[in-house]
């Protein structure tokens, strides 16, 4: 699997990496992660972007032992969902024993490359 | 509205069959369901045919028209992909062309082949039910996704890895006589929370199995069914649609299945039932927590009550509401294309008596529900079957 472009999505990585990261909020206040043209909750079209704050806090996580080939050296690894403000993320938690991951941990996003075909992924570090 | 007649049902054995090409399972599910209904190529109206992976798995594209060849004749055909609730909505397509009155003979079903990717071609293939850059680009698997949810669902709800193993070993216990489920094999509590992790906190034995198999429904209009004395007595009386959002990220909550909610009040609406007539359900277990979410978004529970429901007993063959009779996808197998209608069938055959375990759906029970749910529940679908004399 190659680090295919696509557009928006990687100017969102971009950003993130940047320490710049961002999201989209509808007139009804859905949070919603670029890329995007409508709110898929109301259909709301005026969508603004919104700074994504620095800190986050993991709602849900799981450790994957069984990866798809796309992170077969990777693994054992954490994947997390965490909320950053209004805006929710998927993301691999780096550096941690997961049997030290909590919900509620409070984490800092960023982009790294995943060790086994060195694409881009959104990555979590634990906020110290 | 009008209801949809189960005319026959036919399925093969799920299981590991990597030399078996998907076409020449479907001709077997396929006909024998038309054997079942005393029908022949010749009568088909139209073809709906359920398929997730079939073009990595088999290298093989439009497979409408190949699913129709396979039952002897040329009939329109189309694939229906929609993940794991792929012939699923096969069904709800076919029920919906009967009901028009625009065909009168459809046969609906599915097949997947899986166990020739191998398990981590497989894993690959099914992880595409997922978003593909919110979730799979960030390392999520099929079973990982379910996983974020069981965490989610124990933070808000309540309940244990120990909840789960229950309904795993329930489902197995089910499957003991039915020859046609992949996993014929007694488990204990112990044997699941021991069992290899895969997706903390799910382990092996949280999870259905790689299954390769097909299966199919005759289903007619009232009127060809009066007309050709084929009333079998069982229909399709309601029938719903949910969607969600394709990544959990997006979602207001990790620990429900909205879809599922909706597709459930549509088809109650529908069939003009409430849940507390249904009998006995086939619900979408793919993961021990999936049978969770399902029995509270289809509203035989309230949210935080359905974890514990096999280890009370309620959801065994001889409890009040017996769920995954067939041995759900968790035993009886589940090949991704042909879950849905598999279950429908399984629901078709335990009202008329013929299911090996129809001994445990009372006499007095004539509602029974099946409920096929693609990706991380973003669709849903929901079908009532009842006893029409
Ligand atoms: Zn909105």
């Amino acid at each position: 699997m190659t680090d295919t472009q696509d557009g928006c999505y990687d100017a969102f990585l971009d950003a993130l990496e940047a320490s710049d990261g961002y999201y989209y909020e509808c007139a009804d206040g859905h949070a919603l992660v670029p890329p995007r043209r409508v709110c898929p909750h109301c259909g709301d079209r005026e969508l603004e972007r919104v700074e994504l704050p620095e800190t986050g806090s993991i709602v849900t996580h799981t450790t994957v032992a069984v990866p798809t080939p796309q992170f077969e050296d990777d693994a054992p690894y954490v994947t997390a969902i965490a909320t950053f403000g209004q805006a929710k993320l998927t993301g691999i938690l780096r550096d941690v024993d997961p049997n030290d991951v909590e919900i509620g941990q409070e984490v800092t996003v960023t982009v790294d490359t995943a060790e086994t075909t060195g694409d881009r992924t959104i990555t979590f570090d634990r906020h110290s | 509205m009008s209801k949809a007649f189960v005319a026959g049902t036919g399925m093969t054995a799920f299981g590991t069959f990597p030399d078996r090409r998907g076409r020449d399972m479907f001709a077997e599910a396929g006909l024998a369901a038309l054997d079942d209904a005393g029908l022949g190529p010749e009568d088909i109206d139209e073809v709906f045919y359920g398929n997730f992976i079939g073009t990595l798995a088999e290298n093989q594209g439009h497979q409408g028209p190949l699913a129709a060849e396979a039952l002897g004749t040329t009939a329109p055909s189309r694939r229906v992909e929609s993940a794991c609730a792929s012939s699923g909505l096969a069904i709800r397509d076919a029920v919906r062309a009967v009901r028009s009155g625009e065909a009168d003979v459809v046969v609906a079903g599915g097949m997947e082949r899986m166990s020739n990717m191998g398990t981590a071609g497989a894993t690959d293939g099914l992880a595409r039910a997922a978003d593909d850059l919110f979730e799979i680009r960030s390392g999520v698997t099929f079973p990982a996704a379910y996983a974020l949810m069981a965490r989610a669902y124990f933070d808000e709800f309540g309940g244990d890895r120990e909840d789960l193993a229950h309904i795993a070993v329930k489902n197995h216990d089910n499957a003991l006589v039915n020859d046609h489920a992949h996993l014929q094999e007694e488990i204990t509590v112990d044997d699941v929370l021991e069992s290899p992790e895969i997706a903390a906190p799910l382990t092996l034995y949280d999870a259905c199995p790689i299954s390769d198999g097909a299966a199919a429904l005759v289903l007619l209009s009232p009127s060809y069914a009066e007309e050709h004395g084929l009333d079998s007595g069982v229909a399709i009386t309601g029938s719903g649609h949910g969607g969600d959002t394709m990544a959990l990220q997006d979602r207001q909550s990790l620990a429900t299945a909205p879809a599922t909610r909706d597709a459930a009040e549509e088809a109650y609406d529908d069939a003009g039932i409430s849940p507390d007539d249904v009998g006995f359900v086939e619900v979408h277990d793919c993961f021990t927590i999936a049978e969770v979410l399902a029995l509270e978004g289809l509203g035989l529970y309230s949210y935080g009550e359905g974890i514990g429901a096999a280890r009370r007993g309620e959801t065994r063959r001889d409890g009040d509401l017996p769920v995954n009779l067939s041995g759900g996808l968790k035993a009886k197998g589940h090949p991704v294309g042909a879950t849905g209608a598999a279950q429908v069938a399984a629901v078709s055959n335990l009202l008329t008596g013929i299911h090996p375990r129809a001994d445990a759906v009372s006499e007095d029970v004539t509602v029974g529900l099946a409920h096929n749910a693609g990706g991380t529940v973003a669709s849903a679908a929901v079908h009532v079957l009842e006893v029409t004399r």
